[in-house]
């Protein structure tokens, strides 16, 4: 039972790496980048959150919409200003960019909150679910049914609509689909957005998770969210998901069966090992280089 | 009259020869301030960690300049220098006199550095680009993660007892010696090899150049510096904890290897001596707080004011050199008319 418990809280842990390794995985399938300032965005909307709901007082569910309206902005205008000049540059100085990019957002959020971690509003409260001898908790069950409707829609969204069809079709080839009329900067543009406003949930879900937010708490789970990204087989969709939910479940029961401070050696123990077997993640496609 | 012997020399030995001139002339200055005491305390402290950033810089630098992939991870080698160079410290203390033991310290730690190198380029040599950043990114968290909870390296609260014996004397000879290896390492046929497998890896195969030899050599050596600076950054505060070789630390270098110009050696010495020193400087005025946020800004545009294309045209555009040499072209032409 106690095994099954820490699965349950690994796969509400992992669910919001998926959340977060998503908006990376499309990134980089559309841009080719690696948005490395993706898990500040996390900050950035927890941050909003705690704003709306705690010093606003707003409503649990206006707030969290407001913090994903202002990740949104926050995310487009990163990638209009920083991103979108360096399209055609050597992927080094993008990647080293959207690590300057990451050290803004973190200095200004110190600037304008401090130092010190701030409480989450436990937005959500809701009594365990007690099955036999097994204990879900409340946030764990809001925060799956969340995540995975979320992730339900957006693979709906890719796969249905027109502008999901721009999306695989620049991901696929950037010099063809701008010939078949699609506008490449305006879908990476939407790709951007999207990816920020599901960190902003991810970064809701996360506080309320840890409880605790400061300026520098969305590097770490940024990280990790980018390894599953890498493990599942980065510019994968399906792929993030997959990494992002193994990767919560292997780091919660290494923390409950091993030792909490080597968790995330083991997290990232295991990434490596998996690169190694296979150099392009789990479910990612091998290219062949051409010369 | 120009110089026979400096007119015979190339172009990069004259190169060299200058960033060594320079740091030599900085030397004396320094040197000379601290004899006249009119060096303050504060500026002391700062020069053994300049010391120690240049000789990660440039070691970084050989990586990214070089050969052209992004490692994220350097702040773990220094750490495995910083630990084990200690830890040799702190058992031949008492027998070992100074003169030799700090000698060996430096090699030991750095070799220990090496040796992890090599365990890092192994999967280097399978992956490229992205994943290679992501893969020293996780084994720097790892040997972060591993070293708090190991007994010997003294756990969270760091690695204690370690004879302070670092100077700037001694920063500053391994900081030549770092400059003279790396220079002419990259002058040489094996640098010429790095530098075609950073500029096309499938063509530089294709003539013969061993990929994975050259790419597992600029990773161990690189290592060895970080270890050497790991050492000597043990030995000037005299504890070592695992917190301080974190991921941001390894960002930090990285900065200061953009700042100084990827692939440029004297940058990255110039770079590494004034991110070290400007904080010091901020210190005290209300910018304080503004620290970060300055750095953070200056990179964002220092990347694109460098390799947008936009940005590179007005560059040129508006560069004194092509100016200056179009109104003597104009003249020329002009004179040519007449």
């Amino acid at each position: 039972m106690n095994f099954l418990s820490n699965l349950i809280s690994g796969l509400s842990l992992g669910s919001i790496y998926a959340l977060i390794a998503l908006g990376y995985t499309m990134v980089y399938g559309i841009a080719k980048m690696l948005n490395f300032a993706h898990g500040d965005i996390i900050m950035v909307g927890a941050f909003a959150t705690i704003v709306f709901i705690n010093n606003l007082g707003l409503p649990m569910i206006v707030g969290v919409l407001l913090s994903v309206v202002v990740c949104v902005v926050v995310g487009v205008l990163v990638e209009r200003i920083a991103y979108k000049p360096l399209r055609s540059s050597p992927p080094l100085s993008v990647l080293i960019t959207a690590i300057g990019v990451s050290y803004f957002l973190q200095s200004l959020a110190q600037v304008i909150f401090g130092t010190n971690q701030k409480n989450f509003p436990k937005f959500i409260e809701i009594t365990p679910v007690h099955i036999n001898e097994l204990t879900i908790k409340g946030e764990s069950i809001v925060t799956m049914t969340v995540t995975f409707s979320l992730m339900v829609a957006l693979s709906l969204f890719i796969s249905k609509t027109k502008i999901g069809k721009a999306m695989r079709a620049v991901s696929e080839d950037k010099q063809a689909a701008e010939l078949m009329g699609i506008s490449v900067n305006k879908t990476i543009t939407i790709t951007f957005a999207i990816g920020s406003a599901l960190a902003s949930v991810a970064g809701s879900f996360y506080g309320l998770t840890y409880g605790f937010i400061g300026p520098y708490s969305g590097s770490m789970p940024g990280i990790k969210a980018f390894v599953a990204a890498v493990f599942g087989g980065i510019g994968s969709i399906p792929g993030a998901m997959l990494g992002g939910i193994l990767l919560g479940i292997i780091e919660n029961l290494a923390k409950a069966y091993v030792s909490t401070e080597l968790s995330d050696a083991i997290v990232f123990g295991v990434l490596i090992v998996v690169l190694l077997v296979k150099p392009t993640g789990l479910l990612g496609k091998k290219t062949n280089e051409k010369v | 009259m120009k110089n026979k012997f400096l007119g015979d020399m190339k172009k990069t030995t004259k190169n060299n020869i200058f960033t060594l001139a320079i740091c030599f002339i900085a030397f004396c200055v320094v040197t000379t301030m601290i004899m006249t005491g009119s060096a303050s305390r504060h500026m002391k402290s700062l020069l053994v960690p300049i010391c120690i950033n240049i000789i990660l810089t440039v070691s970084l630098n050989l990586v990214i300049g070089f050969l052209g992939e992004l490692s994220l991870g350097h702040a773990g080698f220094m750490s495995v220098g910083a630990y084990t160079g200690c830890l040799f410290s702190i058992y031949f203390e008492e027998i070992l006199p100074i003169i030799v033991r700090l000698p060996l310290a430096i090699l030991f730690g750095g070799l220990c550095a090496a040796v992890f190198g090599i365990i890092v380029g192994v999967p280097v040599l399978r992956l490229k680009g992205d994943y290679l950043a992501i893969v020293t990114l996780a084994f720097g968290e790892i040997l972060r993660s591993v070293m708090i909870n190991l007994e010997f390296t003294g756990g969270a609260s760091g690695l204690k007892g370690t004879p302070q014996d670092s100077s700037f004397n001694l920063g500053f000879i391994c900081v030549v010696i770092t400059l003279i290896l790396i220079m002419n390492l990259v002058d040489s046929k094996h640098g010429r090899a790095i530098m075609a497998l950073r500029d096309n890896s499938i063509a530089a195969s294709a003539v013969g150049i061993n990929t994975n030899k050259y790419k597992l050599m600029v990773f161990t050596i690189s290592a060895f510096f970080a270890g050497v600076a790991g050492v000597i950054y043990g030995h000037n505060y005299s504890i070592v904890t695992a917190g301080t070789f974190d991921y941001n630390k390894s960002i930090e270098i990285l900065v200061m290897v953009v700042l100084g110009g990827i692939g440029n050696i004297r940058g990255s010495v110039i770079s590494a001596t004034f991110i070290t020193i400007l904080p010091e400087m901020l210190r005290g005025y209300a910018l304080d707080d503004y620290r970060m946020l300055i750095y953070a800004v200056v990179l964002i545009v220092m990347m694109l004011l460098g390799t947008s294309e936009k940005f590179m045209f007005l560059r040129y555009k508006f560069s004194p050199k092509r100016l200056w040499s179009k109104t003597k072209n104009e003249v020329k032409l002009r004179k040519e008319n007449i």
